[in-house]
């Protein structure tokens, strides 16, 4: 059924479609809605979700992974502060193992006060140890939230599903929401080998001396190495019933481009629309845009950079303070010793919810086409300077 | 009130071992907090009037009854001294360990 729907609503139903069976959440500006319609679905019994209402988004996080491990489906959402405040527990969750679902609308860190849209506050949580995904249409929520369960679960990673502030948590769109049915054969009720049960009972994450904590993080890190391709292998699945294809990175125009443009979330949309406007004016450009970030989804982004020979400019809408863009960083160390001598450039823009326009694309373009590499740290787009 | 039984330690040699979470694979009995001591109590029976005090009291269940009187288990003690500071007739002295 087509609905034409916000990009918060886009998680409420993915939540829904996946059948999660305890949800606690905080409300914050631009998550709100997100919640709201989960709570209403609760109520009016179109989910059957315990809602717990709590006082704090760590508190939020805290219900999750009692619930997590109880052997529930467990879904949240959150933004910037409330994110932060989880931050303690978002590693509990992560080395714990707790396959817990969360949507983070990436908003600005205060202060300034901002709720506007930037990434810093996932990014701030990109060594936690969970998967993150970006994303850059409704339809994309949707189709992600319910895929972020499946994999989560299987490896016992928890998933984080980005949406930018306003530009897509509070934009309304045609969104084709699968039957229940459909999703059902695709995702299996949640069954947990390990879980709090008192048939066997267990303590979970006690102390733990230096005899034993470090495989734990082996085990770890082994297992959420094993996201990228099963990402990709549940994305094809997916597009069997579901018609759609959800990519690790998606490419637009990639192929033959002399100037590359990276993106993450919706700022990735807007390059497709550079794209077109430069190759009118005889630039051969493209679009890489990240739709998993964590983990680093190493040998897909090789792939597509593909040969030397062409320029590659990340543009970042989050900055590393005292470093740079935090793509640009990483997409520069995944590369290095694979793609011999490429100039590669990073461009911070949009902090705190400035636009990025077609025009700032223009900048880029003409900065990368001419720059002579060693890359400056950070080449400054759309600030008054 | 009777002597618990000993449990071997539970060694994981490699990874594969490991459980994916950080949890407890068996009871305190494989736990064998003997090996934390640096002070041993040591009961004097002669002065001991069988109150069971220092039995009720040790936090790591280490002290067990036989023929009425307590005994001290050190594979599981781990030497808080409680039993020493509880005793109403002091007949527990902590002694330090040698090794
Ligand atoms: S020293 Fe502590 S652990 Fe040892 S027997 Fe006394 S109370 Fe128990
Ligand atoms: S507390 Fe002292 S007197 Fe009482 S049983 Fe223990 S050793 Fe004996």
């Amino acid at each position: 059924m087509k609905k034409v729907i916000m990009g918060n609503h886009a998680l409420s139903y993915g939540a829904q479609l996946g059948r999660a069976q305890v949800v606690a959440a905080y409300p914050i500006t631009p998550q709100t809605q997100v919640v709201e319609l989960l709570s209403e679905m609760c109520a009016d019994k179109s989910l059957d979700a315990k809602f717990i209402k709590v006082e704090s988004e760590h508190s939020a996080m805290a219900a999750c992974l009692g619930a997590s491990l109880a052997g529930a489906r467990t879904f949240t959402a959150t933004s910037s502060h409330g994110l932060a405040l989880m931050h303690e527990l978002l590693h509990w969750a992560a080395i714990g193992r707790l396959p817990v679902v969360m949507g983070n609308i990436n908003r600005a860190m205060a202060p300034g006060w901002s709720i506007w849209s930037d990434q810093n506050d996932s990014l701030s949580q990109r060594d936690t140890g969970w998967m993150q995904y970006y994303c850059a249409s409704n339809q994309e929520v949707l189709d992600t939230t319910i895929q972020a369960f499946k994999v989560s679960e299987a490896l016992s990673v928890p998933g984080m599903i980005m949406l930018d502030a306003f530009t897509l948590s509070h934009t309304y769109e045609v969104v084709d929401i699968p039957e229940q049915e459909k999703v059902d054969a695709f995702l299996p009720p949640f069954r947990p080998k390990l879980r709090l049960s008192s048939e066997d009972p267990r303590a979970f994450g006690g102390l733990t001396s230096p005899e034993h904590y470090f495989e734990l993080r082996y085990k770890q890190q082994k297992d959420i190495e094993k996201a990228p391709a099963l990402v990709a292998e549940t994305g094809k699945e997916y597009e069997k019933l579901f018609g759609r294809r959800l990519e690790l990175i998606e490419g637009y125009k990639n192929e033959d481009a002399e100037l590359l443009f990276i993106t993450a979330g919706t700022t990735g949309y807007t390059a497709r629309v550079a794209v077109d406007a430069l190759r009118e004016e005889g630039v051969k450009a493209g679009n890489l845009r990240f739709r998993l970030f964590r983990p680093f989804p190493f040998a897909e982004l090789r792939r597509l950079v593909g040969r030397s020979g062409r320029r590659v400019a990340v543009v970042d809408r989050n900055l590393s303070s005292g470093c740079n863009g935090i793509f640009f960083q990483e997409v520069k160390s995944a590369l290095y010793g694979h793609v011999d001598g490429m100039p590669i450039f990073g461009y911070v823009s949009g902090l705190g919810g400035r636009d990025i326009a077609l025009e700032h694309f223009r900048e880029i373009a003409a900065d990368a086409l001419k720059r002579q590499p060693p890359a400056e740290e950070i080449v400054w787009i759309g600030v008054r300077k | 009130m009777s002597k618990k039984k000993t449990l071997e330690k539970i060694v994981l040699a490699t990874e594969r071992d490991f459980p994916i979470m950080p949890m407890s694979l068996g009871t305190m009995h494989h736990n064998r907090t003997g090996a934390w001591r640096n002070i041993r109590p040591v009961i004097d029976k002669e002065k001991c009037i069988q109150c069971g005090i220092c039995w009720k009291f040790c936090p790591d269940v280490a002290i067990y009854v036989e023929n009425e009187y307590p005994v001290v288990d050190y594979v599981y003690c781990k030497g808080c001294g409680i039993c020493a500071e509880e005793c109403p007739v002091k007949c527990i002295a902590m002694v330090e360990e040698e090794k």
